[in-house]
């Protein structure tokens, strides 16, 4: 099959490199841009580990395939947070020790930033159903609710 | 006592800065120069004869560098407890996920197409499916070379149980079952072994929950020397006992195609190929007969559990150990005669999964003991304090339990009014008109800390002082994700006074940690924790004889603020400023710590001894809310106290309990492997459904009860299984009392809560 030739900003720099028209971002991002914070868990959409954010909202990237990203923005855990300064839900879910494993942590910090973009401070119940996509068998999420909890407060302070 | 400065306080993880910005490698994120990638084919049937494999049109397939079956390998078994496991089945598949060829390619791609091409044909046998089947006289034989299917039986006896029975006023006879459940860790297994690498013969580099069993099973399958198999482990992603024998086979089948090819060989599983292939834990069948006297007081119990052992040993003698000792619960009982069964089937096998042998039988046991306190018109809390252990009570094994303090009544006191479980109960006995109702259940358990009498119980660290002052720690047990380097760390920290970033802990290396057993058994903050301790110590003792020599002081040295200071609180030295003195003056700040756990005894043929050198205790309680239309079961509340001796990071703890128990929410309502005959049908997360933060219940509390216990660093025991061995029947009774209807089968699905019974054909 003839490859396709894809540009689109990952992590606020442009791309463009020739794919597959199957390839699936995940794969694009993992194996040939070598960003391998985004994990896969299950390859179905169903885990959420693969979530990077998509133009703004939080998507499975196992489900994606990096053709359709023309021209779009990508963002995934490595372009969260600065050179030097953490994301405030990364410091959130270090100080609410939020990470056990920390495989399903990329996932569940995209969908969370998607969450906090778009809705300031969103109630507990709207931070549940952000998550409900991405799955974690290690903390029992309460950690990590109250982590996105503390970011969202220390956002509307600044 | 100065204050403590790093342990017993909520420290950040040391690794949670590498996790949060994706830094952090796992097996799956490595890459070496010349990688293979490896692919395994598996059987298509639960039990068949191999009729003959034919890999031609594979090895042809472009990019294909080798292709290989059980013919290929000399040296074909492998196991921990009993050498029966196969890295390529034989002949004879015994499972379902049994792997019958494998190969290796130039990408991923190459090696998914050509595995297609991989020609076989199998005559179908019949299977054995279930304990019942499999103890039947008449039932094929599953293992080769066996005579009948029991993998193991632990008998236990205490007085004379006939007799028991017949001083109760009441004798009930219950049968509980529970379901095969699958580990779920987020990360599918994923090994990649490099040959030749610096003076070893393999490296292997992965998801490897256990580097010695790892390693032990390699040098097996390779015939050689352990120091030339090097395993280094990278950071896993999740584990709770379920990437052992697995990840040994994925690295026997990696080593021996990196060999073939002189390439390094990555393998690395889909989630499909996770479920299908890795062990489980054991669907129990149980039969439990207790009898009480009308005030409630236990007199007699007497238990048959049988194990699905699957098509393999594995850990099923040592599983199946660990529910003899619990099977009777945190109660007195006078007469106890107690079986304890594995069987050899055509399932999958099974293995270890965080709680071991003891959440079945606390599923029935604790539900059994509602069940008893019904028929005797007694409320559950009543029969539980009538009976259960305190200071110096004798188990079912005989063992006094009179060297730490036995906390039940304290767990149990802490959850109930955590919960408001006295008011809830009231209230949840009255008739709820309605649909949705209401109820409220607990359960309580004691646990043997570490591995008892299953195996030698020793381990070891080194700690490493640089002339810097910075400190690296190595460990022999190994970082799951539960948070032991950062635990090790604080010890470490504590011991010498200096602060946690000083410190670095390195991934468990076999080829230079100390072997110390397995991950398991929660015995790392205890056991590893001592030896850490212990290497700390010993390195004091040098720096001690130090100081005298260099600074003239003798006494006391207190370490706290990176420094070292007199008795009296004068300032000797800053750490770093030492740990150079020391360096030039040619002394050495490095120990090995070693820690071997006190004397247990334990006699096979009767069950008795001291299993155990010490024991937890934790209570659970559930609120659940049904909708009687639906079958619908919601769990509002849960509280958990768990005495922990000491906790060395609170916070730590407090998320071990939040997953434990919510991960038993998962094994008590929603997991299921759609198992039937041998054939798994829901192989991800779209049909085997874990629970979500939706799924998980409203409030947590999470209650740390201390009792510190001399066997442990700073008085430290462990929290990871037995966060998860409660929740099931705390959940399981809370339902009995919102439908009034019992439930003694596992998963609490929608079915079996609307009518009682499942709709499948597994009943
Ligand atoms: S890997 Fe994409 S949702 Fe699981
Ligand atoms: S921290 Fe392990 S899966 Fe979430």
């Amino acid at each position: 099959m003839s490859k396709v030739k894809v540009a689109f900003t990952l992590n606020d720099q442009e791309v463009s490199l020739l794919v597959q028209p199957e390839e699936r971002l995940l794969d694009t991002i993992r194996d040939r841009l070598n960003l391998t914070g985004t994990k896969e868990g299950c390859g179905v959409g169903e885990c959420g580990a693969c979530t990077v954010m998509l133009d703004g909202q939080a998507v499975n990237s196992c489900l994606v395939l990096t053709a359709q990203v023309y021209g779009r923005e990508v963002r995934t855990v490595e372009g969260l947070g600065g050179e030097e300064e953490l994301d405030k839900l990364q410091q959130a879910f270090i100080d609410h020790q939020a990470v056990q494993c920390g495989f399903c942590t990329p996932g569940m910090l995209m969908s969370a930033r998607a969450l906090l973009d778009d809705t300031g401070s969103p109630t507990r119940e709207e931070i549940k159903t952000a998550l409900d996509g991405n799955l974690c068998r290690c903390t029992g999420y309460k950690q990590i609710v109250e982590a996105v909890e503390a970011a969202a407060e220390a956002e509307e302070v600044d | 006592m100065p204050e403590r400065q790093q342990v017993n306080r909520s420290k950040k993880r040391v690794d949670a800065r590498a996790k949060v910005t994706g830094k952090a490698k796992f097996g799956a994120d490595l890459k070496f120069h010349n990688m293979l990638y490896g692919k395994v084919v598996r059987s298509s049937y639960p039990h068949a004869r191999i009729k003959e494999i034919n890999t031609d049109k594979a090895a042809a397939y472009p990019g294909v560098e080798v292709v290989m079956t059980a013919e290929d390998i000399p040296n074909n078994l492998f196991g921990v407890i009993i050498e029966n496991q196969r890295v390529l089945a034989e002949k004879r598949v015994l499972y379902i996920g049994d792997g019958v060829a494998m190969l290796a390619a130039n990408s991923r791609e190459s090696a998914r197409e050509a595995a297609k091409l991989i020609e076989l044909e199998y005559e179908e046998l019949p299977g054995v499916y279930g304990v019942e089947e499999a103890r039947r006289p008449e039932a094929p034989v599953v293992m080769p070379g066996e005579e009948n299917n029991q993998v193991i039986h632990h008998p236990l006896r205490k007085g004379d149980v006939e007799q028991g029975m017949a001083q109760a006023d009441v004798v009930l006879e219950r049968k509980y079952t529970t379901q095969f459940v699958e580990h779920a860790y987020l990360e599918p297994e994923a090994v990649t072994v490099v040959p030749e690498e610096r003076n070893t013969l393999v490296t292997v580099y992965g998801s490897v929950q256990n580097p010695n069993a790892t390693r032990d099973a390699l040098a097996t399958v390779l015939d050689c020397d352990l120091s030339r198999v090097r395993i280094i482990q990278d950071n896993m992603g999740g584990s709770f006992g379920g990437k052992d024998e697995n990840i040994s086979s994925m690295a026997c089948r990696a080593a021996l195609m990196a060999l073939n090819t002189g390439r390094p060989v990555q393998l690395v599983n889909t989630r499909e190929e996770s479920i299908i292939e890795s062990y489980k834990r054991h669907p129990y069948t149980m039969k439990y007969r207790m009898g009480a006297r009308e005030n409630g007081e236990l007199v007699a119990m007497e238990i048959e559990a049988a194990a699905d052992s699957g098509a393999y040993a594995c850990q099923t003698p040592f599983v199946t150990w660990r529910s003899v000792v619990q099977a009777t619960g945190p109660y007195e009982v006078p007469h106890v005669k107690t079986d304890t069964y594995g069987f050899y089937t055509n399932s999958p096998y099974t293995g270890a999964m965080r709680g071991y042998g003891s959440p079945p039988v606390i599923f029935a046991q604790e539900s059994m003991m509602d069940e008893l306190a019904r028929e005797l018109g007694m409320t559950p809390e009543e029969i539980r304090r009538k009976n259960m252990f305190s200071n110096n009570s004798r188990t079912a094994s005989n063992q006094k339990l009179d060297n730490h303090e036995v906390s039940l009544a304290e767990v149990m006191d802490k959850a109930l009014e955590a919960i408001d479980y006295q008011e809830k109960y009231r209230r949840y006995s009255q008739p709820q008109p309605g649909d949705i109702k209401r109820g409220i259940g607990f359960a309580i358990s004691y646990r043997g800390v570490s591995l008892g009498a299953e195996a030698i119980d020793a381990a070891g660290a080194i700690v490493s002082v640089q002339k810097d002052g910075s400190i690296i720690v190595y460990s022999g047990l190994a970082e799951n994700g539960q948070g032991l380097k950062t635990i090790f760390s604080q010890i470490a920290a504590e011991e010498l006074g200096v602060s946690l970033d000083r410190i670095t802990h390195m991934e468990t290396d076999t080829s230079i940690s100390p072997e110390s057993g397995s991950t398991v058994a929660s015995r790392s903050t205890l056991m590893g924790g001592s030896a850490v301790k212990n290497a700390a110590e010993n390195i004091k003792t040098v720096i001690k004889e130090f100081v005298a020599e260099e600074y003239d002081y003798r006494g006391e040295i207190l370490y706290r603020d990176d420094a070292l200071f007199t008795i009296e609180g004068s300032k000797i030295v800053d750490f770093p400023e030492l740990a150079a003195s020391a360096f030039h003056s040619g002394v050495f700040l490095s120990s090995y710590g070693w820690y071997k756990a006190p004397g247990i005894s334990w006699d096979e043929e009767t069950g008795q001894g001291r299993p155990y050198f010490t024991y937890v205790y934790g209570c659970q309680a559930a609120e659940v809310e049904v909708d009687t239309g639906t079958g619908e079961v919601r769990v509002l509340n849960m509280a958990a106290a768990h005495d922990v001796g000491k906790a060395i990071n609170p916070a730590n703890v407090r998320g071990q309990i939040y997953g434990g128990t919510v991960m038993a929410l998962g094994h008590a309502l929603m997991e299921d492997l759609g198992f039937f005959q041998g054939y798994i049908s829901h192989t991800n997360f779209d049909e085997y459904l874990i629970p979500t933060v939706k799924d998980a219940p409203d409030n947590i509390d999470a209650i740390i009860v201390e009792n510190p216990d001399p066997a442990g660093p700073y008085g430290a025991k462990s929290i990871g299984e037995p966060a998860m061995e409660l929740g099931g029947a705390a959940i399981n009774n809370a339902l009995a009392q919102a439908t009034g209807r019992r439930l003694r089968d596992l998963p609490l699905n929608l079915e079996r809560v609307l009518l009682g019974r499942n709709l499948s054909r597994e009943g």
